[in-house]
């Protein structure tokens, strides 16, 4: 129980934070860090030169291209053991180590580590960078080797199915065949549900998390705001702002902060800030940040944009906008998992309205339809969307349970080598 | 005793239930139960009969409880899930004493005869003897040691009596294959004993239906 008391808590949970200055007014020209990621990513890196290009969706082929991706565990004889998790909009390969930008702890240390479900003494975990991302995998700040530049807009459109065969071109450099699990929360969990439909034979078990088989009208919308702000900025410079020597911070600190408000509920943002001064007895009557959730924000805009890219930003939430895996397979998402074999745990949350609990029964709906097997939990939390990534005893029970269940059935033993 | 997740207290008699009904399903079977609780009979004739078994389960507990067990296991609710699943999609589905805790009995009937070639519903009957005694001459909502909730605090809302049900049955288009009752002791009633001993006489029953049109 002691290991449960010192969980450390994800990134993202509701914190108390320093006032914040002037956060977003300061253009910030000076070298981004984050960029030096996307160059030079402080993980292991696969690179896929001119004989093995990506055909993308955008009917395009990408060549070279590079993955990032971090592994924890150990490979077992007969590569049996391998889980491949699949991070959300603006996460990366760090899945369980502190981050090399931000020091923080890895995005899923409540569920990934020795002794917790995603057991590194028991699992190969695999996490890589999203191709479109600004962690090492190429992405719009990557180097156009054509130019010597980076890319900025001239990278194809990226959409979640380039993600996912980029990502099996790694499962295959790595010498893996089949998959124990694939799993991931949000646009992780698309990833997930794209793996499930292009190699169905490559995936015992399937953890799709609070998401969606397609964008709604409404997370469009949220993105296109996002964007917009980011575009609005003047230092944006058409997508060339490497290349110039700025950086939009402004506008990608605003994307953020109108992000970051749907991934909570408002009964956590009443319960935590509620209309709560910011050391202040009284209000001053100004634009300060008065409120205790406006230097919230702030202080979430203004990290975002020390380990984020803003392009990147741009593609990411678009290839999430494209997503909508039924209309792939003629209208019809039973269609696209027809003959699935492998065992499913879909999981959302009560207070989650990004990713509701109405789209993961669509989900199960069409599993249940094409008969695989599927198991589906709602977890009640008022934490919002970002429940996945914080440490929810029932979330963590049923993560627990369905590997456990998954991996007698592939016939794992608890050290996670192959029984004979 | 295993802690379970679902309304329905486990006792002696919930067990011989399930071992009854168990004993309707054929191997090999695709079985949906509905309302599995903690998964015991899911996991009963997944190792038993080779099942493929599914479930559905309103208790959040329940359905950790069956995917630590590695069932596969839905959170939903019997009244308005059930028209989520394909018509046909399964050998078998299994109602296990939860008919009476559902808000339309009929629909999720109904759904259950759509979804399955054939449906196992156990549930107690309250034309026994004992309920009766208390109701017609206490003058009192029954409380017995299967069905031990006060009325006012009871998950079970649509109970009915054995011969309730085979009306309902009727009223579905649907046919009965195989009915047993079972006394309070929980052994089998004699099979040719009249209908009017099993409604008195039966603390238990469990029907296997199948679809009077077989399509």
């Amino acid at each position: 129980m002691a290991v449960l008391l010192l969980i450390k808590r994800s990134v993202r949970k509701i914190e108390q934070v320093e006032p914040q200055a002037g956060l977003l007014n300061d253009s910030s020209s000076d070298a981004n860090p984050s960029l030096a990621e996307a160059v030079e990513p402080h993980s292991q890196v696969a690179v896929f030169d001119g004989s093995q290009p990506l055909a993308m969706t955008a009917g395009v082929s990408l060549s070279p291209f590079t993955i990032a991706y971090q592994t924890y565990g150990v490979l077992n004889a007969d590569k049996s053991n391998a889980i491949l998790l699949c991070h959300a909009l603006t996460g990366d390969q760090h899945v369980a180590n502190s981050h090399p930008l931000t020091g923080k702890p890895g995005w899923w240390s409540a569920l990934v580590g020795p002794g917790r479900p995603f057991d590194t003494d028991k699992y190969f975990i695999i996490c890589s960078n999203v191709l479109g991302g600004c962690m090492g995998t190429t992405g719009p700040a990557s180097i156009n080797p054509a130019t010597g530049a980076p890319y900025g807009l001239d990278l194809p459109m990226v959409t979640i199915a380039d993600m996912v065969r980029a990502q099996a071109m790694l499962i295959d450099r790595l010498g893996i065949d089949t998959l124990f699990c694939v799993a991931g929360g949000s646009m992780g969990g698309m990833q997930v549900l794209q793996w499930a439909a292009l190699y169905p034979e490559r995936v015992f078990s399937a953890m799709p998390i609070a998401t969606a088989a397609r964008h709604s009208s409404q997370n469009i919308a949220f993105h296109e705001v996002g964007r917009q702000a980011i575009m609005a900025d003047p230092d944006w410079r058409g997508g060339r702002y490497l290349s110039e020597g700025v950086r939009p911070a402004k506008g990608l600190g605003v994307a953020r902060m109108a992000a970051h408000i749907t991934y909570l509920s408002d009964e956590a943002l009443q319960r935590k800030f509620g209309r709560k001064l910011q050391n202040r007895a009284e209000p001053t009557f100004s634009f300060d940040a008065d409120f205790q959730v406006e230097n919230y924000l702030r202080h979430q805009g203004s990290t975002f944009v020390d380990r984020f890219d803003a392009n990147s930003y741009l593609y990411v939430t678009r290839a999430c906008d494209y997503f909508d895996l039924a209309g792939d397979y003629g209208g019809s998402l039973a269609r696209a998992f027809l003959g699935a074999k492998s065992r499913f745990c879909v999981v959302s949350f009560t207070s989650d309205w990004l990713y509701t609990t109405v789209e993961s029964r669509a989900i199960v709906h069409a599993l249940n339809a094409g008969g695989a097997p599927v198991s589906f939990v709602e977890i009640a939390t008022d934490k919002g969307h970002d429940a996945f990534l914080l440490d929810e005893p029932d979330f963590i029970a049923t993560t627990r349970g369905f590997l456990r269940g998954a991996a007698r059935a592939r016939g794992l033993s608890e050290t996670g080598d192959a029984k004979p | 005793m295993m802690q379970t997740g679902s309304e329905i207290p486990q006792t002696a008699l919930t067990r011989i239930d399930l071992l009854l009904v168990a004993s309707m399903v054929e191997n090999n079977a695709r079985v949906l139960d509905v309302g599995c609780g903690d998964g015991e009979l899911l996991r009963l004739l997944s190792e038993t009969r080779n099942v493929d078994a599914r479930g559905v389960e309103i208790s959040q507990q329940g359905v950790n409880d069956c995917v630590a067990k590695g069932l596969s296991v839905v959170q939903g609710d019997a009244d308005v899930d059930l028209a989520d699943y394909p018509d046909n999609g399964f050998d078998y589905v299994i109602l296990s004493q939860t008919l009476q805790a559902t808000r339309n009995p009929r629909k999720v009937l109904e759904q259950m005869m759509r979804i399955g070639k054939r449906a196992v519903v156990s549930f107690p009957n309250f034309g026994h003897w004992r309920i009766r005694w208390q109701l017609g001459l206490r003058g009192r909502m029954p409380i017995t040691e299967n069905l031990s909730y006060a009325w006012y605090e009871t998950p079970n809302i649509h109970f009915c009596t054995i011969r309730d049900f085979v009306n309902l049955v009727q009223l579905v288009d649907a046919r009965i294959v195989r009915a047993v009752a079972m006394n309070s002791s929980g052994a089998p009633m004699r099979v040719n004993a009249p209908w009017w001993a099993w409604n008195l006489f039966g603390e238990q029953a469990v029907f296997l239906l199948e679809r009077q049109n077989k399509d």
